[in-house]
């Protein structure tokens, strides 16, 4: 029997670690909306977050969040789907702005309104489609309580440092079961401070050195102008057509990302030696592929795992993990498989096998089945 | 410190004769009027011939979404500091006001320290001079030439109605830099519409028309509303509140586990008598025995009607999976609940359902225990009774655990312990 001994253990829920981490980070604004099923997030920001804003709907909501940004004030939101879908223009602004701020998206079943009371993983293509023109939205997603805390700090450092809005991927049941945690193990959250430009002489709101990332200064101070501007602009954010200075401009915000993204690559890698059967998963169905492997090797089965938990831009190590193995099972709660297509395809070849569950959390034994049939 | 807001107002971005103009020099000499300097100006904008005035600003500019720039606006606003000395503008046309109606209603509701400077030209200009809502009777645009027969909504009006603290509607001819910065001046929230002429639509698709006319004919008043209110309170991005993660949380070992394994538990029932708070009861109650323990929820969207279920894993092995699909007990207190319950009832062969002794018997191949969980302590306790019920009778968890948990429980100042006992 290994009972607990250690003596930090709460009964917890996922939002409230992920509130508390935001704050801790150095988020200090939440706008927010109520939503099923993210309103855990919405009550316990209520109570945390120096500023709280009660939005009246989902535009509403980004845009006060891009204003708060623009003041240097970082701003959180969470929403669902339904929300979601109405936020994606002004999310495209925000990212056009390069305004900083953080999505927590709690999935739940869809399509429409759908149930708002089951979790579901569906709105990967969702995510992955968000900005037009091929920019990917950085996307981090939740896969236990640890990652509630640690990579809610991390998707809030990844914002204010590379000057983006980010997505914090979770569902129903990942930010609102309560479970046995020990806090013990949370680590120390540094708030992340913003990289101001210093420079008394000259600034142009979209000039950046070789790390392609802007300096900021808020719109509140008297020293330099600001221009903070959807549209296709120039370094000084001056609206242009189609100028080369303009678009250089636009595309810097995919090489930027290409650039940095691998200071906030997140996975867990389990590697069996001699296994040629790999689980890959995320979100809630990781839990699902943790159990499901663990009672597979205590059967004598060889077989890893991979949880992915930095999303979009997909890293390439995905991909070249999996190559090593034969058999590639990925489990995901929705039809049939919307980070598989992703990462293989529309027609994956047969070695990839999917798990896949609507309106219902996938089991360990249904991923367990999978590794085991022969087919 | 150059006191102009205009790079040059003699070379603006609009058709010959655009009211636009002469609302943007307008718009300088108020602002001179009022002693600020261009940097402490934030202009937001959006989408339309008005939004391209930008490049044209020496102050702070924001240029957003068709529609959403009072919207954007309002963040900023809302979070000025006290005093901060910032003024913020938004440029909008009637064809944005239109799209984003909400974000000016709300903006004036909140009373959020900004000016609106509605270019009202009664059509969208730059895309070709579509009719806007705010198009009135008898002005025709391009695409809808046989004169409009649905007259405008009134902007004023319906800032009124929100209680808006200052509204003004302004004819766009001649200098308008007094009203302006009559509005500029307002501490909260004011909103000026300016009537315009889009000389490249509206008076090609009116001959003849003056723009007096126009107003006249609408019914529209050029007047003035103000509201005595309270400014928006600023925000204090200072304030402090405690943690979220407190040593309160915690739940140390006090009692040795009784049972060795995993099990889990469905709790079945309806909303509004107490499932959720007597699952988690039980779990907090595990972990006094140093186990861990997890508490997933089910219910419909409506939270005082309709079934209410909770399953709980109770294991002195580290929980994954927080699902449990064939519970090795399952303890229904209501026919929502085993409605709810149903499908698992009867796909389950190896659970135990605890039923209340009201309900009709469900057909299944598990064993079923019929007990009193409603009559005696009544509804509001069935959950709390059904988790006494479920750890003295099959053992569980200790007893003792089970008095110390409840004794730290909301419930105990209310309901004494002897009441689950019996
Ligand atoms: S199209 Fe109309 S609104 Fe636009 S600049 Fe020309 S006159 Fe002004």
């Amino acid at each position: 029997m290994t009972t607990i001994t250690n003596n930090k253990i709460a009964f917890i829920d996922g939002s409230r670690l992920i509130t508390e981490a935001c704050v801790q980070a150095g988020a200090e604004v939440f706008v927010g909306y109520p939503i099923t099923p993210a309103n855990l997030l919405y009550s316990y920001s209520n109570q945390r977050f120096p500023v709280m804003m009660a939005a009246p709907d989902e535009i509403t909501t980004l845009q006060w969040m891009t204003g708060y940004s623009a003041l240097g004030k970082l701003p959180v939101t969470a929403t669902a789907f339904p929300g979601y879908a109405l936020m994606i223009e002004s999310i495209n602004m925000a990212m056009m702005m390069e305004l900083p701020m953080v999505i927590i998206l709690v999935q739940r079943l869809g399509p429409a309104t759908g149930t708002a009371t089951s979790g579901a993983q569906g709105d990967i293509n969702g995510v992955n489609g968000t900005i037009s023109g091929g920019f990917k939205i950085p996307t981090f997603c939740i896969s236990n309580l640890q990652d509630c805390w640690e990579l809610t700090a991390k998707a809030v450092e990844a914002a204010v440092r590379l000057r983006t809005p980010v997505v914090l991927l979770s569902s129903k049941e990942m930010v609102m079961t309560q479970m046995s945690f020990d806090l013990s193990g949370l680590s120390n959250i540094e708030k992340v401070a913003w990289k101001m430009h210093e420079d008394t002489q000259e600034y142009k709101t979209y000039a950046t050195d070789e790390q392609l990332i802007p300096a900021f200064l808020p719109v509140t101070q008297n020293k330099h102008q600001v221009r903070f501007t959807a549209s296709t602009h120039d370094q000084s954010g001056i609206l242009q057509n189609t100028s080369p200075e303009a678009l250089n401009n636009s595309t810097r915000l995919k090489t930027k990302l290409d650039l940095h993204i691998n200071a906030y690559l997140f996975y867990s890698y389990d590697a069996e030696k001699g296994a040629e059967t790999i689980v890959f998963s995320f979100d809630i169905t990781a839990q699902a592929s943790r159990e499901a492997v663990l009672l597979l090797r205590q059967e004598g089965h060889k077989v890893s795992l991979l949880i992915a938990k930095t999303l979009f831009p997909i890293p390439e190590i995905y991909p070249q993990i999996l190559s090593n193995y034969k058999k590639i099972v990925v489990a995901e709660e929705n039809l049939d498989g919307q980070y598989k297509h992703l990462l293989f395809g529309s027609h994956p070849g047969s070695h990839i096998k999917s798990v896949n569950a609507f309106g219902r959390m996938i089991q360990p034994e249904e991923i367990m089945e999978e590794v085991k049939n022969n087919g | 410190m150059d006191k102009n807001f205009l790079v040059d107002s003699k070379a603006l971005p609009f058709c010959k004769g655009c009211t636009h103009t002469s609302v943007a020099q307008s718009t300088e000499r108020a602002l001179q009027k009022l002693g600020y300097d261009p940097l402490d100006v934030i202009f937001v904008t959006d989408i339309g011939c008005h939004g391209i005035i930008d490049k044209s600003l020496k102050s702070h500019t924001v240029h957003g979404l068709h529609g959403r720039s009072v919207a954007l606006a309002s963040g900023i606003a809302a979070g000025l500091a006290k005093d901060s000395g910032k003024k913020v503008i938004v440029f909008i046309g009637d064809g944005g006001a239109t799209i984003g109606m909400q974000h000016l209603l709300v903006a004036a509701h909140h009373n959020f320290p900004m000016t609106v400077v509605v270019h009202n030209n009664m059509l969208y200009g730059m895309t070709g001079g579509q009719p806007s809502e705010f198009t009135p009777e008898g002005f025709n645009t391009p695409t809808s030439p046989n004169r409009s027969a649905m007259g405008a909504i009134d902007m004023v009006r319906l800032m009124e109605g929100v209680g808006a603290a200052y509204v003004s509607r302004i004819s766009g001819i001649g200098d308008l830099s007094n009203e302006l910065a009559d509005a500029f001046a307002q501490p909260g929230f004011s909103l000026i519409e300016v009537m315009e002429i889009c000389t490249s639509y509206g008076v090609k698709s009116n001959p003849g028309m003056k723009l007096r006319q126009v107003i006249e004919s609408s019914g529209l008043q050029l007047s003035k509303h103000t509201n005595d209110r309270a400014e928006a309170p600023h925000q204090n991005f200072e304030s402090f509140s405690s943690s979220l993660i407190t040593e309160k949380l915690i739940i140390t070992k006090e009692f040795e586990p009784i049972k060795k394994g995993t099990v889990r538990i469905l709790l079945s029932g309806s909303a509004g008598e107490g499932i959720q708070s007597a699952a988690e009861f039980l779990a907090k109650t595990a972990m006094l025995s140093g186990l861990y323990a997890t508490k997933k929820g089910h219910y419909p969207v409506t939270v005082g009607v309709g079934f209410s279920a909770a399953e709980v894993i109770i294991s002195d092995e580290p929980i994954f999976y927080t699902g449990s699909t064939k519970p090795d007990f399952m303890v229904i207190t209501s026919q929502d609940g085993l409605d709810y319950a149903m499908p698992r009832i009867k796909k389950s062969d190896r659970s135990t359902i605890i039923l209340d002794q009201s309900l009709t018997l469900p057909e299944t191949k598990s064993v079923i225990k019929l007990t009193d969980l409603r009559a005696k302590t009544g509804s509001r306790n069935a959950a709390m009774l059904s988790v006494f019920h479920l750890v003295r009778k099959f053992g569980i968890l200790s007893e003792a655990s089970l008095l110390t948990a409840y004794s730290r429980n909301k419930l105990s100042a209310k309901v004494p312990i002897e009441t689950f006992l019996e």
